[in-house]
């Protein structure tokens, strides 16, 4: 009775015997000003020392539903309970108290501190005044190579990759010694050596009597880690299964409540780099793309200037030869990068974030000067970290940092969308813009791009992730550009809105523009490229073509081992 | 050169840069919570005024006449922090507004000319001065004696803070919460750190700070009170804590190469030295610009800088 032993799967969806959930949410409504319904009597229970995934679609209340068990919101009916206690938490720093802490997908770290000033962040073991940042990083070593969690507790945050990060504040719980861990979405900005690796760190947190609640829309995942999943749909908890009793069909049926329906997009071709040629819109000439010979590792024809003449392909739009570049600090991150990519094609990046691919971008963007080599749009070398040269040589930028770079968040719809035709458009006469003019043009890119917002006058602040992100495609891709660097374009959207950026992608690759395609979802990248170069600590690990390669191959290459 | 004009140059610089010192680290906590205090001059006006009055008004020993007038002065300079705080952290008006119309009210034509009229200290000699303090009877010894050991209170205190200042914010927890307050006001706030108290306080503490650096002038410098007499140290402490990207150890580096510029003009009279006594009066502002425009650039290149969040008021959000 007091030991927590199951001797079978116990009936889904019902109260065990036993000892208390540790955590559990019964009859849970919030409602949001605006009249959402984000929960509706949801009731949720997990045990400890389980992994207990939270299946839903976007929007299905799985974060709102953790917000609330972790003190960020409060319900406005139904109870929480810690261990069989009810609780009442008024801030996260309540839930933290009480041994539970959620690992948000917006990692809410602090930039400029390091790791180890993150990680006690309100937080003190001993309860002294003093911070003693020797102590603090040892304590926090002993954890990290406990939980296989590895960060450098010295470095600070700014220069850590998304999936660090994430790291750190997995060390934050850890270090709190928090009982429960939820964790939004974790695997959204990993690579899969790095899902292996939280998958690790997470059975030996459950191994230790910790509870893991595991948010997720991805059913391979859930059913990899998860003991339990209680599935959510439409801000309601539609029931609660046992992985053993389950499988991927069933999951995917109560999930989206009907047969998931063959709806992806999917390039023309399988992605063997042979669509049927297109007519460019910039140059009115053809672009046959047919019947390239690119095989393996071998960058034929694109790495020296006179190996075009050899190769029945045509000359890459974009081509860097030799490309190096220095990262924040000054030390050098990109080496000897030779790529090309031809007018259509799409070529992906793939690689364990912060192996280069941020540098990559910026430096085609002109975001970043290159020290060494050259970069090349068409015929014309592109001057070393001169944004506006790279602009009006017809390459956009779909940066990583949608919001701080993608965007003037406090400015207008309309405003953003002007904000790069502004030297060249018809919104203006001379320094003077012409606002109902733009204001036009904006409402029918809106309609274009598929943009939900109020009208072309709403701040892009208050849009959600997937319009933002269609703001951004619409002022780069509306100019027809020759080159867009897109960097995880569809990363935190949602899938209506990934789908979305998708088709937008490839209906720009098919008018004949060269693509680059930096993403850490490597099943995004499979899907969409003609062809894969794999980025290794700077270097181009390999590049292969799309349809022949294998994930083994792939996820060698990226962990630099081929 | 000799080496005496270098030692009371450096003995000087220390002198006129004390109150930069006091003012700019109050200063430099309030930003470091993440509130830009332009009202540093209207403060230091304030506390140099209320200073005076007390240290003239009070009966007793000279010592306990001087401690009382400091603490006056903190207190006035700390309350007109706190309509600061109030406005710009509660109300959320726009910080920069905030701080300039405390400095306007408090300033030349407002608050602390007013009331040294009114008071009538205008023309007064003070009866009381910090004096310098022989510390362990080392003040005779050359060189380092003057400069080190011979110093005002004040002096000694300012270079206690600087250190207080600086542990405070790199070894103690409360400091490390009131740098993530500064950066990241909300993940500070989810993490359990109580944003509104912690620039409540700091404000507060820096515009204590900013008073104590204006009784400086009345109380130490020369005891005499006149009408805006700080002429623009408020707002030189203010790019200071710029140039010291904000931090204390270079803060006190700056404030002292501050206090040598405005000092060198009497100086080097004082030591015959014929120059029209323009230049040198302007030397701290053109510094200044030089300076501002010095950091902004190395801020840029190595990317240290700004509290995140300066100037930004924070509010919950609940969705």
């Amino acid at each position: 009775m007091a030991t927590h032993v199951e001797t079978g799967p116990a009936p889904a969806g019902t109260a065990t015997a036993g000892p208390p959930p540790a955590v559990a949410a019964s009859g849970v409504t919030k409602r949001f000003t605006g009249g959402v319904v984000a929960n509706d009597r949801v009731t949720f229970e997990s045990r400890r020392g389980e992994v207990h995934a939270l299946l839903g679609e976007n929007g299905a209340g799985k974060t709102t539903l953790c917000n609330i068990l972790t003190g960020l919101y409060r319900p406005d009916e139904g109870d929480i309970s810690i261990d069989g206690r009810a609780v009442h938490f008024r801030s996260p720093h309540d839930a933290h108290a009480a041994g539970i802490f959620m690992v948000h997908q917006h990692l809410s770290l602090v930039d400029s501190l390091t790791v180890a000033e993150n990680v006690v962040l309100g937080w003190s073991r001993t309860g002294g005044v003093r911070y003693s940042p020797h102590r603090v990083e040892a304590e926090i070593t002993e954890i990290a190579e406990r939980y296989h969690v590895r960060v450098d507790p010295r470095a600070r945050v700014w220069q850590l990759s998304l999936g660090e990060r994430q790291r750190v504040d997995i060390l934050k719980a850890l270090y709190r010694d928090a009982r429960i861990l939820i964790l939004d979405e974790p695997t959204t900005v990993l690579t899969p050596a790095e899902i292996e690796q939280l998958f690790s760190s997470v059975r030996e947190m459950v191994a230790g009597d910790r509870t893991v609640v595991f948010i997720s829309h991805k059913l391979p995942e859930v059913l990899e880690i998860a003991d339990r999943v209680t599935i959510l749909r439409k801000g309601r908890s539609v029931t609660t299964v046992e992985r053993a009793g389950t499988d991927a069909s069933q999951l995917a049926r109560l999930m989206v409540g009907h047969d998931l329906a063959e709806g992806r997009v999917r390039r023309a071709t399988a992605g063997s780099g042979s669509q049927a040629p297109l007519v460019g819109p910039r140059t009115g000439s053809f672009f046959p793309t047919g019947g390239v010979p690119t095989a393996g590792t071998s960058v034929a024809g694109i790495g020296d200037a006179s190996g075009a003449v050899d190769s029945p392909a045509p000359a890459p739009m974009l081509r860097l030869d030799a490309v190096c570049a220095d990262g924040d600090f000054g030390r050098q991150v990109l080496f000897d990068v030779t790529l090309g990519i031809r007018p259509g094609e799409i070529l992906g990046i793939a690689g364990v974030a912060g192996n280069g691919q941020r540098e990559l971008a910026e430096v085609i963007a002109g975001l970043r000067p290159h020290t060494k080599g050259s970069v090349r749009v068409g015929d014309e070398p592109l001057t070393s970290g001169d944004a506006r040269g790279a602009i009006e040589r017809g390459i956009a930028f779909v940066p990583e940092d949608r919001m701080g770079t993608g965007v003037s968040p406090s400015l207008s719809v309309t405003e953003n969308l002007i904000l790069k035709a502004y030297r060249s458009g018809a919104a203006h006469a001379g320094p003077v813009l012409l606002m109902s003019r733009a204001d036009a043009e904006a409402v029918s890119l809106m309609e274009r791009f598929d943009i939900r917002a109020s009208g072309p006058h709403a701040l892009v602040r208050q849009l959600s992730g997937g319009n933002v992100q269609k703001v951004v495609l619409a002022r780069e891709l509306s100019s027809e550009p020759r080159v867009v660097i897109a960097a995880s374009p569809t990363r935190g959207l949602d899938v209506g809105a990934t789908e979305y950026v998708r088709s937008v992608l490839v209906g720009a690759a098919e008018r004949g523009a060269a693509i680059m395609l930096i993403s850490e979802d490597l099943d995004e990248i499979v899907e969409l490229s003609d062809r894969i170069a794999v980025l290794y600590e700077g270097r181009v690990a390999g590049i292969v073509d799309a349809g022949r390669c294998t994930y083994e191959e792939l996820g060698l290459m990226m962990a630099g081992a081929a | 050169m000799n080496t005496d004009l270098v030692v009371s140059l450096i003995v000087s610089a220390i002198v006129y840069g004390t109150p930069l010192v006091l003012a700019g680290l109050g200063e430099l906590l309030a930003e470091r919570s993440g509130v830009l205090n332009l009202g540093v001059e209207g403060m230091m006006l304030m506390g140099a005024v209320t200073g005076f009055y007390a240290s003239q008004q009070l009966g007793g020993p000279g010592w306990i006449v001087l401690i009382v007038a400091m603490v006056v002065a903190a207190l006035a300079g700390g309350s007109m922090a706190l309509i600061h705080a109030f406005l710009s952290i509660t109300v959320r008006v726009n910080q920069i507004v905030s701080g300039l119309a405390l400095t306007i009210f408090a300033g030349v034509i407002g608050l602390s000319t007013y009331a040294g009229q009114v008071w009538n200290i205008g023309g007064q000699h003070g009866l009381h001065q910090l004096n310098r303090v022989d510390l362990l009877g080392l003040g005779e010894v050359p060189i380092i004696g003057p400069i080190l050991f011979d110093q005002d209170p004040f002096v000694y205190l300012s270079w206690g803070l600087v250190i207080l200042v600086t542990w405070y914010l790199y070894r103690t927890r409360t400091g490390l919460y009131l740098r993530a307050v500064g950066e990241a006001p909300r993940s500070a706030d989810a993490m359990g750190v109580n944003v509104t108290k912690y620039r409540y306080v700091h404000t507060i503490v820096g515009g204590a700070l900013a008073g104590l650096g204006g009784a400086y002038f009345t109380l130490a410098i020369a005891p005499i009170w006149t009408a805006g007499l700080t002429a623009g140290v408020g707002w030189i402490a203010i790019a200071l804590v710029i140039f010291a990207f904000w931090r204390p150890d270079v803060l006190v580096l700056g404030a002292y190469l501050f206090g040598a510029l405005s000092s060198l003009g009497f100086t080097l009279q004082a030591y015959g030295v014929q120059m029209p006594s323009e230049i040198f009066s302007s030397l701290p502002y053109l510094m200044t610009i030089v300076v501002l425009a010095g950091a902004s650039t190395t801020m840029a290149r190595r990317r240290i800088g700004t509290p995140a969040a300066l100037g930004v008021p924070y509010v919950r959000e609940e969705g």
